[in-house]
């Protein structure tokens, strides 16, 4: 994934995204944090051919990100809300990418049973989102997403409703996930611990119209487990990415 | 058993007392003051003047009953057609919205002898008046279900390079859903105004006359008795007719997972 000299400037002139260039290999897992309303939502509908850039070039996989969306079909996004059907069941949710591509119906069931396993949600299949909790929730969106096995996973404050331990939780079952399938992942966060447990890159943004301000590497191998949290290393490193981003905001 | 004794007794026991109270006053009035009955018969005469027509007014609740579900039914579907033309163009719904609230705000007294000119003298034109009448909430809710989805689902569809008809029947149209039970709750009682509004102008030659032709009819020899039964018998017939939309739009909720959205238009 590419992107040089990349602005978005939204109807009624808010310039959102400004001289954005970057380079991400595939695999990588990047996180994206930024002062709020920097554009950070901006950059991944980008990625995702939502919106387009109004100067500038953005490829995914060497294609422009609208055609490489619809020729690969290899992208998930998973964002703020669970945005679960409220009419569907845990299962009949996880299984819409795969009617929306008319994926082969022999294998549909086994694949949603395989992306529940993944999340820990084979027993809640035949609930409805009304009766799960929003961790549960959030985890029926993962599983949402992972059902397609993606190739490009982008992440939107996946995790912001949910309180601490839910969080430090599902960031330990996505860094599982991410070792077994090794899809590239874009990662947007308010939050610079969760960022620096998760992710091989940082990408810190500034305030509107958001640039790249810095590109910090975060050292620690992969996979990562709990204990790094207490280690003295974590902790450099999410002050040093606090005072990266203390300097964007101001 | 238990909960239904106690759902007798917190639902239907208040408003039958609250009605026993209103007609005992009403009938002592009445006697006290001495009211001629064709001003304000008493609730006795109306019991007495229902007793001596029931089976006229049985067969007129039976057939008013049918041309305002037969006019409910047509404005659920048409209603919801057009709801669906509406949200698929903006172009559409710019150019036609306009006369659809043409159709709320005509006055409905107006416009029956013309329709009942056009549709028959009869019950096609009983059903035309009702159909008209209760189409506009139909047509503004179902275009709202279908319209108002949340825009971060919309784009989850667009991810999955969803088709339009995807996203019309696996989003869109399940969204409107709790809408259009909204839309149906207050359509089905305009439905039943607008067959009798369409009644008291189409006389119904032969012997078959709905609650609106005997409506008109007691009222031209001023048997205020007579009247007071039909009306009666009107609220009932509405009440029974709300009463089997609610419950089976209540059942539809249940398996939808959500509650009822708040309407776009509460009036008709
Ligand atoms: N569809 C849109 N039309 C016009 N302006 C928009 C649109 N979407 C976003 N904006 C504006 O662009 C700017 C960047 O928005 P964006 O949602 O990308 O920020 P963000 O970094 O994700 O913010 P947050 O941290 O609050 O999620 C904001 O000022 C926002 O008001
Ligand atoms: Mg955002």
């Amino acid at each position: 994934m590419r992107a040089s000299s990349v602005d978005v400037t939204y109807a009624g002139a808010i310039r959102a995204l400004a001289d954005i260039a970057f380079e991400i290999p595939p695999g990588q897992f990047t996180s994206i944090v930024g002062p709020s309303g920097c554009g950070k939502s901006t950059l991944l509908r980008l990625v995702a051919g939502l919106v387009r850039p109004t100067r500038g070039e953005l490829s995914v996989a060497g294609q422009d990100p609208t055609t490489a969306r619809r020729e690969a079909a290899r992208l998930s996004f998973v964002f703020q809300d669970a945005t679960l059907l409220p009419w569907r069941t845990v299962s009949a949710n996880v299984r819409l990418p795969l009617e929306l591509q008319d994926a082969p119906r022999a294998d549909r069931q086994q694949r949603v049973r395989g992306a529940l396993e993944l999340v820990g949600l084979t027993d809640f299949s035949g609930r409805y989102p009304s009766e799960l909790s929003g961790g549960m929730r959030m985890r029926v969106s993962l599983a949402r997403s992972l059902v397609t096995e993606p190739e490009l996973l982008l992440l939107d404050e996946p995790f912001g409703a949910l309180d601490d331990i839910t969080r430090q939780t599902l960031n330990e079952e996505l860094m599982g996930l991410w070792t077994r399938r090794r899809w590239t992942g874009l990662f947007v966060t308010h939050n610079i611990a969760e960022a620096v447990f998760l992710s091989e890159r940082i990408l810190v943004m500034s305030a509107r119209p958001g640039r790249i301000v810095a590109d910090v590497q975060v050292p620690f191998p992969m996979p990562r487990t709990a204990d790094l949290r207490s280690q003295a290393d974590f902790a450099r490193l999410t002050g040093q990415v606090t005072a990266e981003l203390r300097r964007a905001d101001a | 058993m238990k909960r239904l004794g106690a759902w007798l007794v917190e639902v239907l026991l208040p408003p039958l007392a609250f009605f026993a109270l209103v007609a005992g006053v009403w009938q002592g009035a009445t006697s006290l003051w001495d009211v001629p009955a064709y001003l304000v018969p008493s609730p006795e005469r109306v019991l007495a003047a229902a007793r001596e027509h029931d089976a006229d007014l049985l067969s007129a609740m039976q057939l008013t009953g049918s041309a305002a579900l037969l006019g409910f039914a047509l404005s659920m579907l048409v209603g919801t057609a057009l709801g669906l033309l509406f949200s698929q163009s903006r172009i559409i719904q710019r150019s036609m919205y306009p006369y659809a609230i043409f159709l709320q705000t005509v006055p409905i007294v107006a416009i029956a002898p013309v329709l009942i000119m056009w549709f028959g003298n009869g019950f096609g034109g009983v059903v035309a008046v009702s159909f008209i009448l209760s189409v506009f909430p139909i047509i503004t809710n179902a275009t709202a279900g279908l319209t108002a989805v949340d825009p971060t689902l919309l784009e989850l569809f667009e991810i999955y390079n969803a088709s339009r008809w995807q996203s019309l029947f696996k989003l869109r149209l399940p969204n409107a859903v709790p809408y259009l039970v909204t839309g149906a709750k207050i359509a089905c009682g305009l439905s039943v105004i607008g067959a009798i509004v369409g009644e008291l102008f189409a006389g119904f030659e032969t012997g078959s006359a709905g609650l609106g032709t005997l409506l008109a009819r007691a009222n031209g020899r001023l048997d205020t008795s007579y009247v007071f039964a039909a009306v009666f018998c009107s609220t009932i017939l509405s009440i029974a007719i709300f009463a089997a939309v609610s419950s089976i739009g209540a059942t539809i909720l249940a398996r939808w997972h959500i509650g009822a959205p708040r309407s776009s238009t509460t009036k008709g």
